[in-house]
């Protein structure tokens, strides 16, 4: 089966939820974006963001982490019907990406992808490009991040 | 306390800064991938080899913390950053493989100021980052605020 076939081009489906918990900023930011902001609650009192927030790529990553769960399940319902699940390979890259809220410590976001369009590559024939809009929105329904990735299909 | 730092009118236009090198192990690769994108061929060598990438494979949002951790230890942590709004785009033009030292290049493409931001101004720049086989592993281009000095200066 493929992707468009089994969301139609529109559909926005909710993947999952996930938590962002001070440990967890503070963890990842250590790692790979340690701004004041991302660090220390007080330190960020300092700055236009005014609490601490979340790096970027760790509300990007959680989009990321949760379609992998939900695609996980969903492969296994469709096993179950008898169905061959669509053949996802690897994303070649994303774009308009907007952090258009901060993510503060204790949110919880929702992540969605809407498939906007399917092609098959001229160059490539069984070998098709999904495009995808993903978002994710925090607990009092404000859209923090949105961005439009691609990934190849096999079929 | 910022002074010495870099503010926005030090983001002039075509100004390069190095990113890199930086050096990413296998252990580095299955940790992030455990975390946030736990699928086959970023956990094992293994399933690696066996897919298209060619090997264990960093998870492309792990290129993409790399890529922030090269811009943090070339200039933004001796900045005045304010936050990003985006990213324009983000290509991922080769896999990360385990053991690949990425290096590469940030050049400022424009800098404006905000109407909607007293004392902050809006950068645009461009990343180009290869590994040590001078294959190109991504490519972006962003948006990132910075605080004036001038207004700061002048400010009471």
């Amino acid at each position: 089966m493929r992707m468009a076939e089994l969301n139609t081009v529109g559909t926005r489906l909710e993947v999952g939820t996930m938590e962002f918990t001070a440990d967890s900023i503070i963890g990842f930011a250590r790692k790979f974006d340690p701004q004041p902001f991302h660090l220390d609650a007080e330190a960020a009192k300092d700055f236009v963001f005014g609490g601490l927030c979340a790096s970027g790529w760790q509300s990007a990553a959680g989009w990321m982490k949760t379609f992998l769960a939900y695609w996980t399940k969903e492969c296994i319902r469709l096993h179950k019907q008898g169905i061959a699940p669509p053949k996802l390979g690897p994303s070649p890259g994303f774009r308009k990406l907007q952090w258009l809220k901060p993510v503060y410590a204790g949110d919880r976001i929702t992540y969605y992808t809407t498939l906007l369009n399917s092609r098959e590559l001229a160059s490539r024939p069984g070998v098709w490009l999904n495009s995808t809009l993903n978002e994710g929105v925090n607990q009092n329904g404000e859209t923090v991040i949105r961005f439009e990735s691609s990934v190849l299909e096999f079929t | 306390m910022t002074n010495g730092k870099l503010h926005f009118e030090d983001f002039t236009p075509e100004r390069a800064f190095p990113l890199g090198p930086l050096t990413v192990s296998a252990e580095e690769i299955i940790e992030f991938a455990s975390e946030y994108d736990p699928q086959p061929m970023h956990l094992s060598e293994e399933a690696g080899k066996a897919s298209i990438l060619g090997g264990l494979a960093a998870s492309g949002w792990h290129t993409s913390a790399l890529h922030m951790r090269m811009t943090i230890d070339s200039f933004l942590l001796n900045s005045t950053c304010e936050g990003a709004p985006g990213v324009d785009f983000m290509d991922w033009k080769k896999p990360v493989l385990a053991g690949d030292t990425l290096s590469g290049q940030a050049v400022v493409l424009e800098a404006r100021t905000l109407r909607s931001k007293p004392g902050i101004g809006l950068i645009r720049m461009r990343s180009k980052v290869d590994n040590q086989r001078g294959e190109t592993v991504c490519v972006l281009e962003q948006a990132i605020m910075f605080r004036m000095r001038a207004v700061q200066e002048t400010a009471p």
